[in-house]
């Protein structure tokens, strides 16, 4: 048991040990070092295979290790049929993708990088799914946002790849804060921070005030990362990825990352009113919002990636939809949109990588130059359309199971799933068929056949939707059934076969294909009708992101402008203001102020002697018109008040301060005399009173700070404690030097370590030459020079 | 203020101050005094130096730049605080022993060592700020 | 005594205020030294004031005598002059190389940083 839990880690980890390699992989053996990297993944893929039978006999596999456990923080994880299934699809298409991009990026000279950013993704993608502490599971969730943005954004050199790799950032990671809110939102209302434990308290859940709190925000993180509308527009725009990104992040994995999160919390939050309302009602919208945009596009990747977002609409619905078969409808459609749609982007980018085009306009007549890869994009086409044989089939039975019940709710989904799957019906052929049948027409590139790395992949999902299909008792036995049973919270069993029973669903389905067909043919007309419809709507919210962020930056100017204008004197008036009104204020307000002190009878005339000094030091820096009068009152102040510590049994205190208003005087000298200064500050009238003000209220204000202090009972604790300790303890009858090198030791290292820091620096200053600059700083020079 | 008082004077003060600086650092613990008085008072001696005889002079007769100074203070302070982790006991915790040389007990401690950890580090930190504005002057 | 030393550092903190907020570099320099000193004088107040005995133990006893200064403040206060010595260099210094720098004296031309009328931001991506 040991060994498999520290294999799962190894696993874990895997593909985020082959990314630290991929660059000197791929710069060691080229493209061929594709090979070598995918053996991680591939490896983690077998190990989680090993695991299929345990989990399909209905057992939970846990480990992990402590990570903080006085905080209850484990890195823990949790593998049920749900889990094993996403692990299996991320590893498995994963080591596809890896070996995909080896030829796609072939000759790219950031191939490496390419496929280490990849990697990561994988490992972060293996981990959410796997994660069972939520904060491992939050963790997880962002890296999974910071690495699609570095794919996104991997072609950097342009704009739009800036862009889209910006506003998926922007919006997965809203959705990413929204989602640590909820979770900690659910740690309040329950207590347990693991997934796997949240069962057991689902009554409290469900009944407790914050439910729909916890659920709004829980659905923010699943809606943005699942591109539902109306946060679906990041996701076409970040097909500006490379091809193998789009098949892997933005089809396969990444995006069903939302998905996953619902399907997890569909036993412990689901079932309620509001579950059962959001979620059919905005994945019914993100379906046929997908569709019909899909169906306006030509190009191969966007409409895919349009029908992408529809499919994660009719999964987020059948999620929430509640019924019976809904949730095994979408444990079902799940694992075949993998297979099928990850074929399909990976022939896009065939098709694109050797005939220069993805436009559906632009390709026709390939069947002869690529006979695999139309294979693979007919199979593939064949389980999205949902036809007999293949799992899509079975899927599409399974969803019209579940909603044909004859009620209103079921009859309207009902409605929205028929058109939806019509829809993506003739996208799906539209992509497989279009560009391979018909007559040849001449492309950018001359087209042949992809090489083995590129087609290998397709096929092999391809294939795999037709294996499953036909051999659906198997995939029944050790995917789709436990699967739903962990997305159900209880036991169930999915049996459906691709043998067809003549019934509702199978009407449907025939409704579905018949519908799909017509559009098929009519593509160009039911793409215009798109236009027009989506001119009728007006712009989206992709516009609307470029009005925020440059809105976000000028609100950010316009703040900055009136919090730093730039002016030492703003800053200072407006602290100043603020230190006297927090001075002032209170006591006030409370009726705190100290009692009026009487006359001090008890100062002896040489105190007061000092005391006046110190006054008229001060006066005399106020006064001073010259350099040397200000240096020499400064020096009055600062000797009157080492006399007023000496008076005061404070010996010490009154040496060090002898010493350094000396130094401070030799050092002022030093300086002062070299600097051309204006020799008094003009200010206004009107400006020297309102300083003076200010002054006068801040000093009132500490002087009636002081007098209440000192007019209340004296807590001597502390200072009965360094007395009692220094001799007895400290060895030392010098209380202020034992306090300073012993007692309070660590503090002083720091103030020493402050005082070198402070040497350090002026030397600094003072030895580093300013570089001969640009034209900014000689005009500030000039601009001085002339007021 | 090159004047020949001043720099007559200068090479005797300063002896004297440095002298006292160390008496100062080391009386600190029963008497007024300490590392931060010490260490300022000898900063003031250097600064009083370089005034009369230039700053090249301060620097040549200290050996060392004035930051390394402080930098093995500031060493000489932290190790210091290390020695209490051979006995087991919090860091900065005051160790003493009492060695008997030529029959005086001499009573050593840690907070000593950290004392004078603390006046070179002033001293360094001090006469470098001092010596670097003094040394402007010639340029 | 404490009345007294309450109104004296009033007055510290008014000129320091008053000081700190002038446009002249040396002036907010002067205005942070006395503020320094009056927060010296605020601490040692506040831990209340008594005549000429430092808080030394004498030989013989194990405690301080009654009439003995508190030594709390004055710990805190000794390092806190040092630092703010080390720091008056500091600012000092950098006054003297902003003057060398930009040939002003006047906070209010010292624009290098935060310039006026500075465009916006691009706002591509």
């Amino acid at each position: 048991m040991a060994d498999q839990t520290a294999l799962t880690l190894l696993c874990l980890f895997l593909p985020v040990l082959a990314a630290l390699l991929a660059p000197m992989a791929i710069g060691r053996f080229g493209a061929a070092g594709s090979w070598l990297l995918a053996l991680a993944p591939a490896f983690s893929f077998v190990h989680f295979l090993t695991l299929l039978p345990q989990i399909a006999d209905g057992a939970a596999i846990t480990g992990g290790y402590a990570w903080v456990p006085s905080l209850n923080l484990s890195f823990s994880w949790f593998l049920d049929g749900l889990s094993l299934t996403f692990a299996l699809l991320i590893t498995g298409i994963g080591t596809l993708i890896v070996l995909y991009s080896g030829g796609y990026m072939k000759g790219h000279p950031q191939q490496g990088r390419f496929l280490c950013f990849i990697l990561l993704f994988m490992g972060a993608m293996l981990g959410l799914v796997v994660s069972d502490s939520f904060l491992m599971l939050f963790v997880y969730w962002e890296l999974t946002s910071i690495t699609s943005f570095l794919l996104i954004g991997f072609d950097h050199e342009r704009e739009a790849a800036r862009r889209a790799a910006l506003q998926a950032l922007v919006v997965t990671g809203l959705g990413g804060l929204s989602l640590l809110a909820g979770l900690i939102f659910l740690w309040n209302m329950t207590g347990v921070t693991q997934l796997s434990l949240l069962v057991n308290v689902d009554d409290m859940l469900r009944e407790s005030p914050f439910y729909l709190t916890a659920l709004l925000l829980l659905l923010g993180g699943a809606f943005t990362k699942s591109a539902q509308f109306p946060f679906h527009f990041w996701l076409p725009n970040a097909m500006e990825a490379p091809t193998p990104v789009s098949a892997y992040l933005h089809s396969a994995t990444m995006v069903k990352a939302g998905v996953y999160l619902l399907m997890r919390l569909n036993p412990v939050m689901g079932e309620t009113p509001a579950w059962e309302i959001l979620l059919p009602f905005f994945g019914g919208v993100t379906l046929i919002a997908g569709t019909v945009l899909a169906i306006r596009q030509t190009d191969l990747k966007l409409m895919l990636a349009y029908t992408t977002m529809a499919s994660l609409g009719l999964l987020v619905m059948l999620t929430g939809f509640g019924a019976p078969h809904a949730v095994e409808a979408a444990a079902l459609y799940l694992v075949a949109h993998s297979l099928f749609k990850g074929a399909l982007f990976m022939v896009a980018g065939l098709i694109d990588h050797e005939c220069g085009s993805r436009d559906v306009a632009q390709l026709g007549g390939l069947r002869k130059a690529m006979p695999i890869t139309f294979g693979a994009a007919l199979a593939a086409a064949l389980s999205m359309g949902g036809l007999p044989l293949f799992f899509g089939f079975l899927a599409k039975e399974e969803i019209y199971y579940a909603l044909a019940h004859g009620d209103l709710r079921s009859i309207l989904f009902l409605v929205v799933a028929v058109g939806g799957n019509a829809l993506m019906f003739a996208v799906a052929f539209a992509v497989a068929l279009k560009p391979f049948l018909g007559p040849k027409v001449e492309t950018p590139k001359h087209a042949h056949e992809g090489p083995f790395l590129m087609w290998f992949g397709p096929a092999l999902l391809a294939a795999l939707g037709l294996f499953a299909g036909i051999f659906s008792a198997v995939a029944h036995r050790f995917v789709s059934t436990p699967m739903a049973s962990a997305v159900a919270g209880q036991p169930t069993v999915v049996d459906i076969s691709t043998v067809p029973h003549i019934g509702m669903p199978l009407l449907l389905s025939i409704v579905t294909i018949v519908l799909g067909l017509l559009v098929y043919l009519q593509i160009d007309r039911a793409r215009a009708l798109a236009v027009r419809l989506l001119e009728a709507i007006g712009s989206g919210p992709d516009r609307g992101f470029d009005h925020a962020v440059a809105g976000l930056v000028r609100l950010s100017v316009a703040v900055t402008r009136i919090v730093q204008p730039g002016r030492l004197e703003i800053y200072l008036t407006v602290s100043f203001i603020l230190l006297a009104l927090t001075l002032l204020v209170p006591p006030i307000v409370y009726g705190e102020l100290p009692d009026m002190p009487s006359w001090p009878s008890d100062v002896l005339f040489h105190e007061w002697a000092f005391v006046i000094l110190a006054l008229l030091g001060l006066f005399a820096v106020l006064r001073a018109s010259d350099r040397l009068t200000a240096i020499v009152s400064l020096g009055i102040q600062g000797f009157a008040v080492a006399v007023i510590f000496l008076l005061f049994g404070a010996a010490d205190l009154s040496f060090t301060q002898f010493m350094v208003e000396t130094l401070s005087v030799v050092i002022l000298a030093l300086v002062m005399t070299r600097l051309r200064l204006s020799p008094t500050d003009h200010r206004p009238l009107g400006q020297l009173l309102f300083d003076a003000a200010i002054a006068i209220a801040c000093g009132i204000g500490f002087t009636l700070f002081l007098l209440k202090a000192t007019q209340g009972p004296f807590n001597d604790y502390l200072t009965q404690f360094f007395n009692t300790y220094s001799k007895v303890v400290a060895h030392g009858a010098n209380v202020v030097n034992v306090i300073i090198v012993d007692f309070r030791g660590t503090d002083t290292l720091g103030e020493i370590s402050v005082v070198l820091i402070t040497g350090l620096a002026v030397l600094a200053l003072i030895r580093v030459k300013a570089k001969p600059r640009a034209d900014a700083v000689p005009a500030a020079v000039e601009e001085g020079a002339k007021s | 203020m090159n004047t020949v008082i001043l720099r007559t004077v200068a090479p005797p003060i300063t002896a004297l101050m440095l002298v006292f600086s160390v008496f100062v650092l080391l009386r600190g613990h029963n008497e007024p005094g300490g590392g931060f008085i010490g260490g300022l008072i000898a900063a003031s001696a250097l600064a009083i130096y370089g005034i009369a005889h230039g700053v090249a002079a301060v620097r040549l007769a200290i050996r060392f730049h004035p930051m390394a100074i402080a930098g093995f203070g500031l060493l000489l302070a932290t190790l210091s605080g290390f020695v209490s982790i051979f006995a087991g006991v919090p860091f900065m915790t005051g160790l003493w022993i009492y060695p008997s040389l030529f029959g005086v007990e001499v009573p050593l401690a840690t907070v000593i060592s950290f004392d004078i950890g603390v006046y070179f580090v002033v001293v360094g930190a001090i006469a470098g700020i001092a010596l670097t504005l003094e040394g402007r002057e010639e340029d | 005594m404490e009345t007294v030393f309450s109104v004296l550092i009033g007055f510290f903190f008014a000129a320091a205020v008053y000081l700190m907020l002038s446009k002249h570099s040396v002036r907010i320099l002067l205005g942070i030294a006395i503020f320094g000193n009056g927060v010296n004088l605020l601490l040692f107040t506040a831990g209340r004031l008594t005549r000429e005995v430092p808080p030394i133990i004498p030989a013989g006893m194990d405690t301080l005598p009654a009439t003995a200064a508190n030594p709390l403040p004055q710990a805190l206060i000794l390092t806190a002059i040092v630092i703010s010595f080390s720091f008056f260099a500091f600012l000092l210094v950098l006054t003297y190389r902003g003057y060398q720098e930009l040939g002003t004296d006047n906070t209010d031309e010292m624009r290098f940083a935060e310039p006026k009328d500075e465009p916006l931001p691009p706002l591509g991506y």
